[in-house]
């Protein structure tokens, strides 16, 4: 018969012959080779001081955060404001309720003057709003996008214009009206 | 047993436009690749006159003249944030999120104790409301099930755009999935797709109902996970943690025919610093960079030559102006006159995490540590004043071989400048 390969002792298997106590640690496997250099280093009996030279050339230290200050440290007083340092106002969180949801667009045209939106104005505008009797709402007209008022009493469905000058647009059965979006503020240049 | 629902804009960018031009609602419209070359995104009007995915542009103009087509250029600057706004919408309905594409995204509902379809249709109105995009939702106890059920959702009318196939008895599913063409499978390709028609596997529900160990042998594992998953039984999880980009390439066709070696280097140094600042972006750092030029197979009376080299770098990096000393040395090495070059790109590949980074002997540790600071200044002046605002000079300041963008829509969501008017 011939010899089996399997079976029998392994060369290096089983328990380590040794006084000391053994564990087993985790390290980084990006940090393998220079852990393992360092222990070899050891062993072989160099001085601390030069295996600490080869971990120090070999590793460099991640770059680190700090904290934001307020100012620079000084050696006299604190500042006594430094317990009322608050973020400064933000108009994104002041004027926007739903972030994805909102789109600013441009102004072309008067017809809203009464209502104090002027050509060249911005309007912001949320589209997560449900369009309300009297809001001023963004509609698509006509393969257009326009700005009016909403009406919706007893059946009657229209965009308010706010000039006399303008006629108000007015829906009849089957016409499509689609409301884009509810106009939130008004921003313009003084 | 596992949920997920596949969420999915109806012709995502062509959706993205008629949301700020609603007169392009109803009418014919595709939207072109880069430099206008072929077809990447088709309306439904398009899709029924046959136009399929990819055609180039000059093979589709009698039908447009015939039809009114109307093509617009690509605005993927556009498309991106409406994408961001959507994918921010849907994270609000489930903690796990997939974002798979930029139209896209698998969301977990396991253990969500309530009627998935509602709760679908609910998703679908409040992305139409919010943002104006309509999207299509599939559900299902498999991934590959969840593609399949929100291509029903799609295709077939009476689902009104949410199709739960968790809902449905077993023979129902067959039913639907005997309607459904191997090749609409996830992970089923074209050439896949011919091997199984072949063999008479030409249906979802014939791969369904295939020997797993003969799926195996003949084809691979991944196809055999595939029929489990169509099977219900669920291998493949959400997974959330976008990973990072193994390669990052930039490569684009030129507006015109380039034949010199100074104009092939503006633009492929312009690649390279466009693929460097998205190296940045995601921390990583470079150690090879391979650069190629290819003059059109479509103009096949032309020479013909194509030709790319890969530059290792001495030592990883992030910074523009190595890696663009490197692709425009290497664009020496394959650069041949007398041809028509029609693209050119280049690709940053062997990256690695920026925080190791492993410096030679030879490494100035002061002039790296001036080169990291002066790209962070770099990036951070582009977020804020606008892209390009800053850009190496031998990318070149005129750009003629920049691509054509004949109709491209206004970033009417990024850019101040460009908002959308509305009619007062």
């Amino acid at each position: 018969m011939p010899p089996s390969s399997r079976g029998g002792a392994r060369p290096g298997a089983g328990r380590k012959p040794s006084s000391d106590p053994t564990t087993t640690i985790r390290v980084p496997v990006s940090q393998k080779a220079v852990v393992l250099d360092f222990v070899k280093q050891r062993k072989a009996g160099l001085p601390l001081s030069h295996c600490l030279e080869i971990f120090a050339l070999a590793e460099h230290p991640p770059r680190q955060k700090f904290p934001f200050m307020s100012h620079a440290v000084r050696a006299g007083f604190p500042s006594p404001a430094d317990d009322y340092v608050e973020k400064r106002i933000d108009l994104n969180e002041e004027l926007i309720q739903h972030r994805e949801a909102t789109f600013f667009l441009r102004v072309k045209g008067h017809s809203m003057v009464e209502a104090g939106i002027d050509d060249g104005d911005e309007l912001i505008v949320d589209r997560a709003l449900v369009p309300e009797h009297g809001r001023i709402v963004i509609a698509a007209v006509d393969g257009e996008l326009t700005v009016k008022r909403f009406y919706q009493r007893e059946g009657v469905v229209k965009l308010i214009a706010e000039n006399p000058d303008y006629p108000d647009i007015e829906f009849r059965e089957g016409q499509e009206m689609l409301i884009w979006g509810v106009v939130t503020r008004i921003i313009k240049s003084v | 047993m596992s949920t997920f629902a596949l969420i999915d804009g109806n012709n995502f960018y062509v959706s993205c436009e008629r949301v700020f031009n609603p007169a392009l609602e109803g009418k014919p419209v595709v939207v072109l690749s880069n430099n206008d070359g072929c077809a990447v995104a088709r309306s439904q009007e398009v899709k029924a006159l046959g136009v399929r995915m990819g055609m180039p542009w000059f093979q589709m103009q009698a039908l447009a003249r015939k039809h009114g087509i109307i093509a617009l250029s690509s605005n993927y600057t556009l498309y991106a944030d409406m994408s961001n706004r959507m994918m921010a919408i849907l994270r609000q309905f489930s903690p796990h999120q997939e974002i798979y594409s930029i139209d896209e995204c698998f969301l977990g509902l396991d253990g969500f104790n309530l009627d998935l379809s509602d709760y679908g249709q609910q998703i679908r109105q409040q992305v139409r409301r919010w943002i104006g995009i309509p999207v299509c939702v599939g559900i299902a106890p498999t991934k590959t099930l969840a593609k399949l059920a929100n291509h029903a959702a799609k295709k077939q009318p009476q689902w009104d755009g949410v199709c739960d196939l968790s809902s449905l008895s077993e023979a129902e599913r067959d039913r639907l999935m005997d309607g459904i063409e191997v090749g609409e499978i996830w992970g089923v390709g074209r050439k896949l797709r011919e091997q199984l028609t072949a063999m008479r596997l030409s249906t979802a529900l014939a791969l369904k109902q295939a020997d797993t160990a003969f799926i195996r042998k003949r084809f691979s594992v991944v196809l055999e996970r595939t029929v489990q998953e169509l099977r219900g039984i669920s291998c493949l999880g959400v997974e959330e943690v976008a990973s990072n980009k193994r390669q990052i390439v930039c490569s684009r066709s030129f507006g015109l025919p380039v034949l010199r070696l100074a104009e092939l280097n503006e633009a492929v140094s312009s690649y390279a610093a466009r693929a460097a600042e998205k190296l940045r972006r995601q921390f990583s750092l470079a150690g090879a960079i391979h650069v190629y030029i290819t003059t059109s197979p479509f103009r096949e009376k032309d020479p013909q030559y194509s030709q790319g080299i890969t530059i290792p770098l001495p030592e990883a990096s992030d910074d523009t102006s190595k890696l663009i000393r490197a692709v425009q040395w290497g664009l020496k090495q394959i650069f041949r006159p007398g041809y028509r070059y029609a693209k050119a790109g280049v690709m940053l590949i062997e990256l690695g995490p920026a925080g190791n980074r492993q410096s030679s002997f030879f490494t100035d540790e002061e002039k790296e540590s001036r080169s990291s600071k002066l790209m962070q200044t770099l990036d951070s002046i582009n977020r804020k004043m606008g892209k390009d605002t800053l850009f190496p000079a031998s990318s070149g300041i005129a750009r003629p071989w920049r691509m054509k963008q004949g109709n491209k829509s206004s970033c009417y969501t990024t850019d101040w400048r460009e908002l959308a008017e509305v009619r007062c």
